[in-house]
This record gives structure tokens, sequence and C-alpha cells, in this order.
């Protein structure tokens, strides 16, 4: 499945401030025992969200029903950090994230994010901090320049991996682009063998 | 130019070089799959039309839904959920339909995916290892490139036996000195997160040397390497050697023969150059390392089990010591237990549950507790009971399960009450890990085994002979 093309972004922020928000706090393990990738968005920060028997939870930071157009998801550092799972990324899409910035996001998210068309976005400290200090500002983000800028005028560049970015931006499908180099993949068995 | 053995692993492995513009495209040589984090892959394939390319490179096993009950009455297995049930099936599907390898349910040979892999010596020095789990760097402890990957990665390798990938920093982390009696690596793990941070190690791939390293068992290095994901390396290795190969020789997948010595003369190969470079260079004193526990809801508030829980320096960790409810400056030897889970792909191998079996000995759980021992493999499980050790922990009042990951990741119906206090061997202390509202403190088995005969956290040097026990 190709992830939808991603260009630009224009969104408000959502604010976690918490540094290691780990993958089993973007959804729960008991949600994994799924064999498909649709409908986790219910599931998404499930333990933040709804209390012990299942009622929503009024100080939550996430509403019950979605993102909304609070699409770009500001947290603290090291976010993403734990699980290989990918059901992070797909819960969080399908919660109505697109893009997630922090200070740092750990390698394994990082990949499965991008892989699922949800943009990682590693900002500098100064940034990263005014970010988590204006919940709910407008926010713009270009993928094609690597830049984000708010509303306020705090503004930033930011790096993505130049293959991702590309699979991104034109649609680029890497098992495509793996697959394309069958020469080199059977010479390589050959000579192992 | 001096290289190190993760540069010749890389090296080794690549198929197309990493550019600019595109990431390196490496050869997989081992890919483990399991039921939790395959099926959505499979489904990509479908999608596609395309086969798995090197059935023979992929190894199936089922570890994380299933049951560590035997099966009931009606002679099913007490899966906790239909949707459990479903995803242990249809890994069973695909692999019969791909001609994959499956450990399946009545196989003698299964168990956690990073315990079997290394028991039927599937993992191998020099080899390239995935797994849609970030665990799988313990296969690293064998001089191997193993790292975790995603389901769409899964799918990658299911169809091209090749992933897409920038070559990581290395890191070498070094523990000087010996380490004292009674203390594991376990522990040597923990103080090592501690010191450099649970995102220390991120974008790197670690190499653990020294001393106190090399004196390790395999067993040991494999808990060693499995918390390398927890200072957020997705590799942690240390270098083959005679203790590796000791280990492997004779094992079902062991090369044989003259096969065996040309691996060996090959594997001596591996180890790191003497003036290899390294991007980033780390010091512990392996010496100065005691029995640790996790007082917080990351692995790297560690902290040696004797000691007093530390006053909360910012509001992530005064919130995380509200959740675990430690107060400041008192004993952690203070604080209830409720539960005690040895087991998991960190600590549940032979040597951890002799370990545990020493505390146990004759001794019986506190009131109140219940503790429960899963181990790693059908083997393990096999080895444990022909060694009595099973006796020995139903005699002391703690259950004896099926292998699998358990209360690792609480998926099968293993967990915990919201709540409660659970010392657990398993790797991950994060908030609900283990059940909704658990508070989870991390230790090797010794002290998960102390905790639970004492009632509260203890230090298990109290309840272990005087004499030194072996590194392992
Ligand atoms: S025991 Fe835990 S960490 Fe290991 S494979 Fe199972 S779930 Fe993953």
């Amino acid at each position: 499945m190709q992830p939808e093309p991603f260009n630009r972004l224009e969104a408000r922020t959502l604010v976690v401030r918490q540094s290691n928000i780990d993958t089993d706090q973007i959804i729960p393990a008991r949600f994994l025992t799924t064999t498909t990738r649709e409908g986790l968005g219910k599931s998404a920060f499930y333990d933040w969200r709804y209390t012990e028997d299942d009622q929503p939870k009024n100080a939550s930071p996430f509403p019950v029903a979605g993102a909304g157009d609070r699409q770009v998801l500001v947290a603290g550092a090291n976010f993403g950090c734990g699980s290989s799972r990918e059901h992070a990324p797909w819960a969080l899409l399908d919660y109505g994230f697109r893009a997630v910035i922090s200070s740092d996001i750990a390698d394994i998210f990082k990949s499965n994010a991008l892989k699922n068309g949800l943009l990682p976005v590693e900002v500098d400290q100064r940034t990263h901090a005014a970010l988590l200090e204006r919940p709910g500002i407008r926010i713009v983000i270009d993928l094609e320049s690597c830049t984000l800028e708010t509303e306020d005028d705090i503004r930033a560049q930011f790096t993505v991996e130049p293959f991702a970015r590309r699979c991104l931006l034109d649609g680029v499908d890497p098992l495509g682009h793996i697959v394309a180099h069958e020469e080199a993949i059977a010479a390589y068995e050959a000579a192992a063998a | 130019m001096a290289r190190s053995l993760f540069d010749k692993l890389w090296d080794a492995h690549v198929v197309v070089p990493e550019s600019e513009d595109s990431p390196a495209i490496l050869f997989i040589d081992l890919h483990l799959i399991h039921e939790v984090t395959s099926p959505q892959a499979f489904a990509v394939l479908e999608e596609r039309g395309l086969p798995v390319r090197r059935p023979d490179l992929t190894q199936a096993t089922l570890d994380h839904s299933t049951p560590t009950l035997p099966p009931g009455p009606d002679g099913r297995l007490p899966y906790a959920t239909e949707d459990a049930e479903k995803q242990v099936h249809q890994l069973e599907a695909n692999c019969a339909k791909h001609g994959i390898d499956l450990l399946g349910l009545d196989d003698p040979r299964r168990g956690i995916v990073h315990v079997v892999g290394p028991e039927l010596a599937l993992t191998q020095p020099g080899k390239t290892i995935v797994c849609g789990d970030s665990h799988t760097s313990t296969h690293g402890a064998f001089g191997a490139l193993a790292f975790g990957i995603g389901t769409t990665e899964v799918g990658h390798v299911l169809a091209t036996q090749c992933i897409l990938q920038r070559k990581p920093k290395s890191m070498r982390i070094t523990f000087e000195g010996e380490l004292s009696p009674g203390v594991g690596a376990k522990d040597m793990a923990l103080a090592m997160i501690a010191q450099i941070g649970a995102d220390g190690g991120q974008g790197y791939a670690v190499e653990f040397a020294g001393p106190a390293v090399e004196a390790l068992s395999m067993e040991a290095r494999m808990t060693l390497c499995n918390m390398a994901i927890e200072a957020g390396a997705r590799v942690g290795m240390v270098a083959p050697d005679d203790t590796t190969f000791a280990y492997l020789e004779g094992r079902e997948r062991a090369p044989q023969g003259e096969a065996w010595d040309a691996a060996v003369a090959r594997w001596r190969e591996l180890p790191s150059d003497r003036d290899a470079q390294f991007d980033s260079e780390v010091r512990v004193d392996a010496a100065a390392i005691r029995p640790m526990i996790t007082f917080g809801v990351s692995p790297d508030a560690a902290a040696p089990v004797t000691g007093n829980a530390p006053r909360p320096a910012n509001d992530s960790e005064r919130e995380a010591a509200e959740y675990m409810r430690f107060a400041a400056d008192r004993p952690f030897a203070e604080a209830k237990v409720d539960r005690v889970f040895i087991g998991s792909c960190t600590n549940s191998r032979m040597a951890d549950l002799r370990e545990a079996a020493e505390v146990m000995r004759g001794r019986k759980v506190a009131d109140g507790v219940i503790a429960l021992i899963v181990p790693g493999s059908e083997a393990i499980r096999q080895q444990a009971e022909a060694e009595g050790l099973h006796t020995v922990f139903a005699e002391a009042g703690a259950e004896w399960r099926m292998p699998g990951c358990s209360m690792c990741i609480a998926m099968n119906g293993d967990q915990g009450a919201p709540g409660e206090l659970v010392v657990s061997t398993s790797n991950r202390n994060f908030v609900g890990r283990q059940g909704k509202g658990v508070r989870t403190v991390l230790a090797g088995p010794a002290t998960a085994a102390a905790s639970a005969i004492a009632g509260h956290i203890a230090d298990p040097s109290q309840y272990l002979g005087t004499e030194a026990r072996d590194a392992a």
C-alpha cells in the first residue's frame, strides 16, 4: 500500500510535553492482535484517552473524536521509543495526525512513520521548546523546502532522509526500488552460494 | 584501512551501495518472523502478487500471542481473545502457503523468536538478521548484524530478501574492570542505560567490548545485546570468540564437519581490527556495578537495588515518580511487591532460571505475591524440568508456565492488575506495558526471585551463597 503523497501541510498543533513517549503509549500491546492495518485510530493513545473502564477521560489532551484540524503532534524528546510495531504510525494516521515534531524521534519509529506518510520532523532545541509552549498554534510544514513556519513566526529547517523524502513527494515506491535491482540481488546471491 | 566488526558485517552485505539519493540495499541472511508483525506484510505480497523470495532464509515461530497455560479440558488452548487465536492461525496459513518453516504450537523447538534463533544455531557470526521486533539486537551477541524492523520492511524482506538502510554511526561501549560476584548482564545493561540515557545510543550501531564482556557466557551476552535498544541503539554486538563457537558447535543448524572448521576460520576474522575507529566511545566501570532495578517508566531510570528513590528533578520525573509511587529518599526495599515475572527474551534462558531457582530453593514466595516463571523455549522448559527446577519453583509457590513472551508484552492474557507493582526480568517498564496501570520494576532474575520471596523489593545477595558465582 502506497502512502498518500505528502507535500505541504497546514494545520494546528496538539502538544504533549512528556519525553520518552513510547510505542506502548501510542498503541497499547493488547490492540496488536489484529491482522490488518485499518481502523487503529480508536486505539491511538488509548490509555491516555480512556479510563480503566473505557470511559473517555475529561483531562486527556487527545480529543475522543480524533485529531480534527490539529494534525501536527508536538511531543517531548525521544518520541516513539520502544517497539518496532508499525501499528504506532498506523494508529496515529488513522486518528488524524499527518506529522510529529520533536527534538529527537526514535529510529525505528521514524523509519516506520516515513513509510506510511506520517512525517517525523526533528527540530533544534529552541524551536522545540517554543513549539511546546504554544499548543494549538497554526503551522505550515513544507516538505519540498524542509521548512516549518508558525503563524507567530517560529521558523525552522529540518532534514528528512533524501530517499524517504522523494518517496513522499513523488510517490516513489521503496519496494519497487529494491525490485528494480533484481540483477544485483541475483548476482549477490550467486556469489554467496 | 582498519575496520570494526560492524564495518565488516556491513561491507559484506551491500548489494547496492548507499548514495546521497538512496540508502544501501543490504542482503539479509536470516529473516525471523512471528504472528504479530507479519500478517500485514504477507497481505502486501498478496496484493502485489509477489512470492516469498527466500523461504529457506526465513524462519517463523509463535510466541507473542500464544497462551502460556496448557490446553483446557476441551483440548483448546486458552487464548486471550479470538483475535489472538486468529493471528496464530494466520501465520500458520501464511507459512504453509509460502513454504516457510514454522516452529508451530506442538513443535519441541518452539519458543521466543530471539531465544530459538540462537538455540538452533540459525543465529551465527557474520550474518545479517532482521525481525519485526525491536529486540532483534539480541542476536548481535554472536557477532551478527541484527536489528528490528517495521512491518513494511518485513514485506520488503519477504519479497526481496533485502532491505534499504543508511549506515548508522558506530559506538563502542567498553566495560572496564571485572564484575563483582552476584552482578549479572542485566545489571550491566541497566547501569549502562542509566549512564548514557534511553536515547544515548540513538543512530548508532553499538559494539560491547572490554574484559567484563569477554568474560560473559553467551546467555549473558544475549541479555546485554537485547537491552541495546533500550538505550536507543538498534544494533548491539559482541565480537565472536571461543565462547561463541563453543555455544554453537553441534547445534541443529550449525555447519558440520569441514564446513564447521571453515566457518570458524571465517568468523575469527570478524572482530574489530585493533585500530578500528568508532564515531563514539563510551566507558563503563564494570567493577562499580551493583544489582540494579528501575524506579521510573523509562529503562534509564535505574539505580542499585540497595539504594533510595531519588528526588524527581523535572516534570517528567515527577510524573513517573507519582505513577510508580516511590517516595523520594526512601529505600526501594520498602516497596511492597504484588507480582514477579521471570521470563522474556531478556532473561528466560537456563542461566537465568538456575539463578532464580538458587534464590527460591527451599524458600516460599511471600503471601499475596504471584510469581510467574516462563521459560523462553520448549527446549529450555525440557532442560529445566530435567534439572528439577520446575519442582523448586512449584515448592516455592511460583507458577511454572509454557514458553512465550507472556508478561513481557502482556498481549496473551498474562498481565498485572491496575496499580500492581511487578518486578520483572523483561526489558520495558513503560506505563501500562504489563497491563493497564501496572507499575513495572525491571531487574535481573536473582533480584526478581529475591523480591518474590521477601514480598518487597529485595537485594538478592542475602539469599545467595557466598561462593562467587561464575560470570554467567
Ligand atoms: S519477550 Fe518481549 S521483547 Fe522479547 S520478543 Fe517477546 S515481546 Fe518482544
